[in-house]
């Protein structure tokens, strides 16, 4: 039997690290897109579902993990989403308990959850194939570089659509209202979330150009 | 003029390799070739010499443009007259007009080129000449009083995101004039749209004359009104001819787009089969809604459907823009057709956006690249078909 391996190994802490940047599941992999576009209007949805995201995501894959020796692989699949599907009703039980307001606001994404891509692809990807605490810190960096980029694209479609950072009315406190400054209206519409996700993608990829595709 | 090239001659070591500001380079070509032709020439391969480059070609637009401008400026000045009940000449509305309409163009400028610059040098390009009819162009689709810093945003983002990162001018898969109105009209829906807006002065409603109403035909017709010009008597089909109508500055003189239209196909810039299209697609839409019908909208005679609103404008300066618009010639006829067909459809049928003129060429604009492959696809296919007929006759 070889050396245990210390359980912040620089090969673990790449799997927490990785997504974050270099391999980030929304700008890099171009995954669960759909609720980056959908729930980044105020930065305290996204701050929320960020959360849920992480939760369902580190349970999830620890459980598959654990059970990647029993189960059968033709039923995997059906195998993943009972268990993500049974993740998703705990968040969204908490969230109806303790944060009302903001779960009307997520509405049916919370649930959706269950179909955002990038859980699926890391179950797939990486938990069925890991021991349990790499799987968890994959399943957590995974979720928390989406986190990230959502967390960013609200902060600008917050601040430039309602003038406001967490519900604190910025703009007006400074004054900019009284300049003749208006609120951009199409940093409420999703068309402008997909653009700021490109602009973010541009960034990162002006600064590592590795991550640019020959074609 | 040779002192000119004397002082462009003394200063160009500084901005060469070695100089002081090697950086500055394109921002130096660029003036320098706008002052001069350049001196630099193909050194291989066959090439054809001709007058027109992209710098001549775009001043042959911007010309074309005049026309509709100097009007719009007019009618800036005659609308605001008519609605604020004062009396003036014709000089005094267009330097009213002027006053109002020249910092737009000035911002639209500045911002618009400086952007262009910006990118120029951290790119290492040459400065590309393509925003000089943009910038003419993003003032003329707006409406004047529309504020300085919404004109500067707006046009920012059109640069940036219509152009830049497609890869700069020739790129650009939608029209960048285009772009910066639909952001506006997304953005400020107030500020865009609605009665008050085409006429500088209404937004804070001083001193208007009794039952003046600021609304353009197209906005009257959606709320299923009869369609008044801003003295209050039927708008007739001369005054939709003329403009003398509230709209968008450069939008409103069917004449005066027409006059740039026959020096666009004169000096063949612009493609005679695109504007005739267009125009051939909207008189058929909107035929086929006289027919059936039903409301106010519906109601428009066709040919009247062709001088309100941007479509004239559209049809002539921006359906024709040669990076967005199709580039094969049985292209230019689908795209063109199906430009004016849904410019119509959207104006008529979703009342929410009267401006259907501009969201139908954007909408074109996205496909004009599946309509050339389609139609060089059937190109090759009958070709082949020919060859395989005389290879068969020629076997037998």
């Amino acid at each position: 039997m070889s050396e245990r391996e210390p359980l912040f190994s620089s090969k673990n802490m790449k799997l927490l690290r990785d997504p974050l940047n270099d391999s980030n599941p929304i700008t890099v992999q171009v995954l669960g897109i759909c609720s980056a576009l959908a729930v980044t209007v105020k930065l305290e949805n996204s701050v929320v579902m960020t959360m849920s995201v992480i939760a369902v995501m580190a349970v999830s894959n620890v459980v598959i993990s654990l059970l990647r020796k029993t189960i059968p692989p033709r039923i995997r699949i059906i195998v993943q989403l009972t268990i993500i599907a049974t993740m998703v009703i705990l968040v969204d039980e908490i969230l109806q308990a303790f944060a009302y307001e903001v779960s009307k606001q997520l509405s049916v994404f919370v649930g959706l959850i269950i179909t955002n891509c990038i859980i699926m692809g890391r179950l797939e990807a990486f938990a069925l194939a890991n021991k349990p605490w790499p799987a968890f810190l994959d399943g957590i960096g995974n979720a928390a570089g989406y986190g990230v980029i959502m967390i960013i694209v609200a902060f600008f479609r917050e601040l430039l659509g309602s003038g406001t950072i967490w519900g604190f009315p910025v703009f007006e406190k400074i004054g900019l209202y009284d300049v003749g400054y208006v609120n951009n209206g199409m940093m409420i519409l999703p068309p402008m979330a997909l653009i700021t996700v490109g602009i973010i993608i541009w960034v990162q990829r002006s600064r590592n150009k590795e991550l640019i595709e020959d074609n | 003029m040779n002192s000119i090239r004397r002082f462009v001659d003394k200063i160009k070591p500084n901005f060469e390799k070695g100089g002081k500001f090697p950086f500055l380079l394109s921002t130096f070509e660029a003036f320098e070739t706008f002052l001069f032709v350049p001196n630099i020439v193909t050194k291989k391969g066959s090439h054809i010499r001709d007058a027109m480059d992209m710098k001549r070609t775009m001043i042959v637009v911007v010309i074309a443009l005049v026309p509709a401008l100097m009007f719009g400026m007019w009618n800036g000045g005659y609308q605001n007259s008519l609605a604020l009940g004062i009396e003036r000449t014709l000089l005094e509305n267009f330097w009213f007009g002027f006053l109002r309409i020249f910092p737009i163009l000035v911002v639209s400028y500045v911002v618009g080129l400086g952007t262009e610059f910006i990118f120029a040098q951290i790119r290492n390009h040459e400065v590309a000449e393509g925003y000089l009819v943009s910038g003419i162009l993003i003032p003329m689709v707006l409406p004047i009083d529309t504020p300085l810093w919404m004109v500067a945003v707006a046009t920012i983002f059109a640069v940036v995101i219509g152009k830049e990162v497609f890869g700069g001018v020739g790129m650009n898969i939608l029209n960048p004039a285009l772009t910066a109105r639909a952001f506006l009209f997304f953005a400020y829906p107030t500020y865009m749209s609605g009665d008050f807006v085409w006429i500088k002065g209404l937004m804070k409603g001083e001193g208007i004359v009794d039952g003046f109403s600021g609304a353009t035909a197209l906005g009257q017709a959606a709320i299923n009104e009869p369609l008044l010009n801003t003295s209050g008597n039927t708008m007739s089909g001369m005054d939709m001819f003329m403009g003398t109508i509230p709209g968008s500055i450069g939008e409103t003189s069917t004449i005066a787009i027409l006059i740039g239209a026959i020096f666009l196909i004169y000096t063949g810039v612009g493609s005679w089969k695109i504007i005739f299209s267009v125009f051939a697609g909207g008189a058929a839409m909107g035929l086929l809604l006289n027919l059936f019908g039903g409301n106010a909208l519906m109601e428009i005679p066709f040919w009247q459907h062709l001088m309100l609103g941007g479509f004239a404008f559209g049809a002539v300066f921006m359906a024709t823009d040669p990076v967005s618009a199709s580039q094969t010639d049985r292209g230019k006829w689908i795209y063109g057709f199906l430009i004016g067909v849904l410019a119509i459809i959207i104006r008529v049928l979703n009342p929410a956006f009267p401006e259907g003129v501009m969201l139908a060429i954007l909408l074109m604009n996205v496909f004009a690249p599946l309509i050339d492959h389609y139609v060089i696809e059937a190109h090759i296919k009958r070709r082949l078909k020919r060859a395989k007929v005389s290879t068969n006759a020629n076997s037998i």
